[in-house]
């Protein structure tokens, strides 16, 4: 990738979080939270995606960013008022724009032009309050970016010499030009922007005169590096728009004061500018020595009376035009020699931002990696020194246990490094939401809350695609039409919420609707029709909603756009499994319903206990367990004289010879002789599983056999033991549900 | 490059009960000795199982079990090559590693055509160096077919 590309690359990272800035932004303003901040931050997203496609030379983008900037610069002056419609194309204007964002990164095919032209006319007879949209061309000018390269020197950004600056604004000024009074605040300076850039951009737009005002500026004493103390006054001798002068500040607008005022009839302009002329001492001649001499003199000014020094000091821009010097000549007065002779200055409390780096994924994930080993070799030394046979109270023993509560330490801050909160994938929704809802033209409202929740990247990313097919079927089939949810006496707008929580150990997505529930009259009906069930099968109402998890079940009535992509809900479910994850549903007819997704919170580490079954050590996964018990030989059945099965609290349980049904033996071994762990499925199906000996529980680091080998039926993956040696990983669900019922292929049996 | 013929090709040679395969030496990443594996369940029989390579979980195939030869109890007197198989690393069980070969591609016979079907699958071509027949394998359909598709 060559410096170009990489910059671009930076510059579309970059409109990833104008976006979602801009989507946040937005949606405040949806919730009637219109006040001057918001739609400037909306108006500033906007214009930087605007700026920087213009730099790359991104046409469509910067179009149809200028139209929406357009708009939103109408609001921000208060022109227009920032009503429900106008809210609404803005959302709308937003997708678009992420479009057109992705369209220049080759993401997704061009965008629409149809799409993009109608809203693009949408927003300008907005922007001109009904009238006929006037053609963008006026502003054409205003948009072709070119990237410019800044230097700090302000060579040619000094307008004019001083002399003719004294003879234009006694001319000119008493009809055109604007005072522009700019007082940067500390923090201006704290976030990168540089006075003397804002008035070399002032200077562009014509002929100006500059006067400094540091009267605020404390003694030497009391100075503090970071505040602001100087005033400018610049004098701006051009007929422009008070827009072209406000844009200037755009990115400082909340970190100084500023007033702009038309200069008059240049009465007290000239006069002003007549005044310093007539002291030219107070001109100083040159940047570097800008207010040294002044500062000292007020340092010391307990002692000596102090001159009067006149106010406001002047310096024309023009005069403190220095050579290249290594501090930027207008920067304020404070530069480093003040700031070194201040030690003892206190420093203005700065507010505490997290501070944060990029970093590539692949790094950390070696990271995490390595971390692994670290807790795998870690766990095998433990196991050693136990072996030993040393004193607990031995020095090894004693290390042992401080590296064991480091390791345990540093897995838990390398796991956090990935842990990010949902709000990436919550943030996209709201779009979704309002695409579905007008194609299938209803009326929702998203709620969202809890987006704040961590949770392992790898399972964040994987939540996208879950989360959108269930909102998709919460609005298409859950919530009643408009008319229809006024007839039930609800209100018009449906309300889908959707929220994430964190529940021992575990996320909780929840995605409601306040929709009609489950159809179990249809669902049953549809199951019957696809011979999933028996027409006279007696299920529980859980047992029907769970229908529309079976594999090729569908409840769409008419196959829409919407759903009926040929993915159903046995996707969903199956991708959740995948994530060792759980799915339920809970739905009350004509109120709505619910399905909340269960979720590790990494993807990395389990909670296991560990077993053995014939000499085999395996995981069993800790959050499927329910109980563990030694079968009694009272508590044992046979049903139809084979199949074993316990009681457990007055229910029976089918009991599974894990070492059997896995191939680890050819006999059924006693079950007296061994332990039964009570399981449930996803499904909520319980079972006992039979095992020869528990030997305890742990937290082990889950290895893919995919990534060498392949899938493995009953096993979800392995992990490695203390003493070196693999261990499977069981799939609970798989054990109890499927390979109960197949017998063991015999060419498929077990080797060695 | 200049003679594409004459490409010397550095093989590394292996022995499966009394006969001798060999396989190009760049798929072949390291060399060690059995450690007991953790068995796979309702695997095909040549799949011995699994071991920990340094964090990774290296499954095990019985190459003489895979070509229908033999199957060996394996003990610590085995060897487990470890081989790259399209994006895969998978720990090759065979009896000794017996050489390292020089041969150039044109000295490969075509697999005679007595050999049986199994056979056929895996070996690509045999030569022989001082009256002794090696058979030059294919790695690519070593792992179950299923996956094989799918790497």
């Amino acid at each position: 990738m060559d410096a170009f590309e990489a910059i671009k690359a930076t510059f579309f990272q970059e409109c990833d979080e104008l976006l979602a800035d801009l989507e946040a932004k937005l949606m405040l303003l949806e919730q009637g939270q219109t006040d001057l901040e918001t739609i400037n931050a909306v108006f500033r997203a906007v214009h930087s995606v605007k700026g920087g496609a213009g730099a790359f030379g991104l046409e469509a983008l910067v179009r149809f960013a200028h139209v929406f900037e357009t708009l939103m610069d109408e609001l921000r002056a208060g022109r227009k008022p920032c009503d429900a419609i106008t809210i609404k194309t803005l959302l709308r204007a937003s997708d678009v724009l992420a479009d057109h964002i992705q369209a220049a990164q080759g993401l997704i095919p061009p965008v629409d032009e149809a799409r993009s032209a109608a809203l693009v006319a949408e927003m300008q007879v907005l922007t001109h309050g009904g009238e006929a949209p006037v053609e963008v061309e006026e502003d054409e000018d205003d948009f072709g970016f070119t990237p410019m390269a800044f230097d700090m020197a302000l060579d040619d950004a000094a307008p004019l010499p001083i002399e003719d600056l004294g003879g234009d604004l006694g001319a000119d000024t008493a009809s055109t030009g604007w005072r522009v009074v700019f007082k940067p605040m500390g923090r201006m300076y704290v976030n990168a922007n540089e006075t003397s850039l804002l008035l070399r951009e002032l200077g562009r737009l014509g002929p100006v005169t500059v006067v400094v005002d540091d009267s605020a500026t404390p003694t030497l004493d009391a100075l503090s590096v970071e505040d602001g103390c100087l005033t400018w006054t610049v004098d701006l001798a051009a007929a422009v728009d008070e827009a072209a002068v406000r844009e200037v500040f755009d990115f400082v607008e909340s970190d100084c004061e500023l007033t702009i005022t038309p200069l008059g009839n240049g009465a007290a302009g000239a006069s002003d500018i007549g005044a310093f002329e007539d002291e030219p001492a107070a001109v100083l001649p040159a940047g570097d020595e800008l207010d040294i001499a002044a500062l000292l003199a007020k340092a010391s000014g307990a002692a000596a009376e102090p001159a009067p020094q006149p106010q406001p000091e002047a310096i024309p821009l023009a005069a403190v035009k220095p050579e290249p010097a290594p501090v930027p000549p207008v920067a304020p007065p404070v530069a480093a020699p003040v700031a070194a002779a201040t030690t003892s200055a206190p420093v203005a409390p700065v507010a505490p931002a997290p501070v944060t780096i990029r970093v590539d994924l692949d790094r950390v994930d070696r990271l995490i990696n390595v971390v692994g080993e670290l807790v795998i070799q870690q766990a095998m030394l433990s196991q050693r020194v136990l072996e030993s046979g040393l004193a607990r109270s031995s020095g090894i023993a004693l290390g042992m246990e401080d590296l064991e509560l480091l390791t345990r330490e540093i897995q838990d801050s390398v796991m956090a490094i990935r842990a990010q909160p949902v709000k990436s994938v919550f943030q996209r929704m709201p779009r979704l939401v309002r695409e579905v809802a007008d194609m299938v033209s209803k009326q929702v409202r998203l709620v969202t809350a809890g987006e704040d929740t961590e949770v392992d990247k790898t399972v964040v990313e994987r939540l996208a695609e879950p989360i959108t097919h269930m909102l998709r079927n919460a609005i298409d089939h859950g919530l009643e039409t408009p008319e229809e949810r006024v007839a039930a006496g609800k209100p018009a707008e449906g309300t889908v919420r959707l929220a994430a929580l964190h529940r021992s150990g575990r996320i909780v997505i929840e995605i409601s609707d306040d929709g009609r529930g489950i159809n179990r009259e249809r669902v049953k009906k549809i199951a019957v029709d696809k011979g999933l069930i028996a027409a006279d099968a007696p299920l529980t109402d859980e047992q029907i909603d769970n229908l529309i998890f079976a594999p090729g079940f569908s409840t769409a009535a008419v196959v829409s756009d919407i759903s009926g992509r040929g993915v159903g809900m046995d996707v969903v479910k199956r991708s959740i499994q995948a994530l060792g994850g759980r799915i339920s549903i809970s739905s009350v007819p004509g109120k709505g319903s619910t399905f909340t997704l269960s979720l590790p919170l990494t993807l990395a580490v389990l909670d296991g206990m560990v077993v053995t079954a014939a000499e085999q050590t395996l995981i069993a996964p800790l959050p499927a367990i329910v109980e563990s018990l030694t079968p009694q030989a009272v508590d044992l059945h046979f049903v139809g004289g084979v199949d074993p099965v316990i009681r457990f609290r007055d229910r029976f349980l089918p009991l599974i010879d894990v070492a059997l049904i896995m191939g680890f033996r050819e006999q059924p071994m006693n079950p007296t002789e061994g332990v039964a762990v009570v399981v449930e499925t996803e499904g909520g199906q319980q079972a006992a599983l039979l095992f020869d000996a528990i030997q305890g529980q742990r937290q082990v680091v889950i290895k893919s056999l995919e990534t060498n080998y392949q899938q493995v039926e009953g096993v979800a993956a392995a992990t490695i033991l203390g003493d070196g040696r693999v261990a499977l990983i069981l799939d609970v669900d798989v054990l109890v549900t499927d390979m109960r019922r197949k017998s063991v292929r015999p060419d498929f049996k077990l080797a060695s | 490059m200049t003679e594409a013929k004459d490409l010397q090709r550095e093989l590394i040679a292996f022995r499966i009960g009394s006969q001798e395969f060999c396989v190009d030496i760049m798929s072949v990443r390291e060399i060690r000795g059995w450690t007991p594996a953790t068995p796979l369940p309702r695997s095909p029989g040549y799949m011995k199982g699994v071991i920990n390579l340094r964090g990774t979980v290296l499954p095990i195939i019985d190459l003489g079990a895979r070509f229908g030869l033999t199957t060996s109890e394996p003990t610590a007197r085995h060897v487990i090559m470890v081989a790259h198989i399209g994006g895969r690393m998978v720990g090759l069980l065979v009896d000794a590693v017996s050489d390292i070969l020089q041969m150039s591609d044109a000295s490969v016979q075509p697999t005679p055509d007595v050999a049986s079907d199994q056979v056929k699958t895996f070996v690509k071509g045999i030569f022989s160096i001082d009256g002794r027949m090696i058979s030059l394998i294919e790695l690519d359909h070593i792992l179950p077919q299923v996956e094989a598709e799918a790497a």
